[in-house]
């Protein structure tokens, strides 16, 4: 008796349905309990205000309206986000495609330059680096010294952001191995079709890989407009956000105002707005990509 | 005459090519090379690559660290830090991604999209309340909010795995099944085996984050003797009172160097992950 119900349990775990729930179980109980009810919990704190310590008090939309109306630090902050965002991506883009281009052919020559690279992708979020990037770009630094001037790059207005810039598009690394990637799918048939046809080097670049590349130039738009509108260490260690506010990036001034004044609900209403400005970006990328992304079941 | 045109155009390109390599990496042997340096010498002479002569001390005097607490303990908790994440991340992504790629259970479908949705989810947004719940708990302060979630499948990882275990061929499970094998045992004698390249692709993307990991130790690490290497990092090169530099640069290299131990010894992996998935990296 006892060993057939036991035999029908056995039998009833490794039933289709419920095996596969049990497999999938881990991840079900982590995004409940790690996203789907931080998110919630976020979203009603926005209403409130709440220093950790107290309890929650709800207060209405009067977090948005301090956040739109009467904080020049969060349009600031917002402002120098996506411009970072809007001068880097692109940047990193281009130096990506054009490097990706340069090691097509491999080699053993490419293979090892290729890996010089990408070395900088693999280092440039580590807090060694940040600090590293303090000591280039000071006024006595190597910057300076190379170029024989007396700029202080992290101290002026104008030129601070540019140090956080160069250091975003100088790891472009991931970016050209996802092209290099896209770019050895390209038929070559077409490339000699083309040639056959008179075309020049140019010309192909522009009819035809570019084309080819859309799929994968527009996943690595959303990926690094993401990466850029979160970028949080780079401000936070090499410059502080500094000088007056210039670098201070979104999510340092989020962070700032959740646990530095402790102030969760409005740093969770700006959460929330971040939320729905990358959404509404990740959609835009989306809804363009239908007019500029090539789609082979669709032009054939 | 066309002959040498070409012999020319490739020594341009492996000139170029070489040059612009050497700028990439030029700030990291910066780096290295100050880390060899008296403290004088990386300021007067800041151009200059080659250490007049090599100062090994600058290792030992940052070893020493700061508050009477040694960078070996600081190493020691991010190499627990992140072993233990990238287990725990690793296995679980593993039974997670079987159970999406192998079998057809009801919700399966919904909870695949609240999985590509997890991976686009900013840890910014979820920051405040998983705070609050840690604190809640009584984890401020321990390793445990570093660690725990990832025993619950990254969704990269996880769907990583997916597409690599869609590549093996169903007739082995179909096989083992007529063999009176149950799904547990197809996970654990068939596809386990199958999918270890995925799985150490995985390990290698999960040590490197965990490694580098900033804002996770800053918000819930308070005392020094449990910041990991970055975390030390950062408050052992604060602007308003760091002096000894040599010593500064001598442990950024040290803390790149797992980093880059990886980057030589897993190319292979790294690459495939980043061209296959995308990962970002």
């Amino acid at each position: 008796m006892k060993t057939k119900k036991q035999l029908s349990l056995k039998q009833r775990l490794n039933e289709e349905h419920t095996a596969g729930f049990i497999f999938v179980l881990p991840f079900i109980i982590g995004f409940l309990a790690f996203s789907a009810i931080p998110i919630i919990i976020s979203f009603c704190l926005s209403f409130t205000r709440y220093d950790i310590l107290g309890s929650p008090t709800f207060i209405g939309v009067e977090n948005f309206v301090r956040m739109f109306t009467d904080d020049d630090k969060f349009w600031k902050s917002f402002g120098t986000t996506f411009f970072y965002a809007v001068v880097s991506v692109p940047l990193k883009l281009i130096m990506a495609l054009f490097v990706a281009m340069l090691f097509v052919k491999t080699t053993r020559f490419t293979s090892v330059m290729r890996a010089v690279y990408y070395l900088p992708s693999i280092m440039g979020g580590s807090i060694a680096v940040a600090v590293l990037w303090r000591r280039l770009f000071a006024s006595d630094g190597v910057i300076n010294a190379i170029l024989g001037t007396d700029i202080a790059w992290l101290g002026r207005k104008d030129t601070a952001i540019w140090t956080l810039i160069i250091l975003s598009v100088w790891q472009f690394g991931s970016s050209m191995l996802i092209f290099l990637a896209g770019l050895k799918q390209v038929p070559v048939s077409l490339y000699e079709a083309a040639t056959v046809d008179g075309c020049s080097k140019v010309g192909q670049f522009f009819k035809i890989t570019l084309p080819m590349l859309t799929p994968v130039i527009f996943f690595n738009l959303v990926q690094q407009t993401i990466n850029a509108f979160m970028a949080f260490t780079q401000s936070f260690v090499i410059t502080g956000g500094g000088p007056r506010d210039s670098t201070l990036f979104y999510c340092v001034y989020q962070y700032q105002r959740a646990f530095e004044f402790h102030e969760m609900g409005y740093g969770s209403a700006m959460a929330w707005f971040m939320l729905l400005v990358i959404g509404l970006l990740t959609a835009l990328i989306f809804k363009s990509s239908t007019k500029w992304v090539y789609n082979e079941s669709k032009e054939g | 005459m066309e002959h040498k045109k070409i012999k020319t155009k490739s020594v341009i390109y492996t000139v170029l090519v070489l040059l612009g390599g050497f700028i990439m990496i030029y700030p990291l042997i910066w780096m290295v090379m100050s880390s060899f340096k008296e403290n004088n010498e990386i300021f007067s002479d800041a151009s200059s690559l080659i250490p007049s002569h090599f100062k090994f001390e600058n290792y030992s005097n940052g070893w020493a660290g700061f508050a009477g607490i040694s960078f070996s303990v600081f190493f020691r908790n991010s190499f627990i830090i992140s072993i233990i994440g990238t287990i725990g991340a690793v296995f679980s992504s593993a039974v997670v991604a079987f159970g999406f790629a192998r079998t057809r259970f009801r919700s399966r479908a919904f909870w695949f999209v609240c999985m590509l949705i997890t991976m686009m989810l900013p840890f910014q947004i979820i920051m405040i309340p998983q705070y609050i719940i840690f604190n809640q708990l009584g984890w401020v302060g321990t390793f445990l909010p570093l660690i725990v979630p990832s025993y619950f499948g990254g969704a990269f990882f996880i769907f990583l795995i997916v597409q690599f275990i869609y590549g093996i061929p169903r007739d082995l499970d179909e096989a083992a099944k007529i063999d009176g094998c149950s799904y547990y045992g197809i996970f654990a004698r068939i596809i386990l085996p199958l999918i270890v390249p995925a799985l150490v692709t995985c390990a290698i993307f999960s040590f490197m984050w965990k490694w580098d990991d900033f804002l996770g130790s800053l918000l819930y690490l308070n005392k020094p003797s449990t910041y990991p290497v970055s975390l030390a990092l950062k408050m052992f090169a604060d602007p308003t009172s760091i002096s000894d530099w040599g010593a500064m640069f001598a442990m950024a290299t040290l803390s790149v160097v797992p980093i880059f131990v990886i980057f030589i010894f897993f190319q292979k992996y790294l690459v495939e992950g980043i061209s296959t998935e995308g990962l970002k990296g």
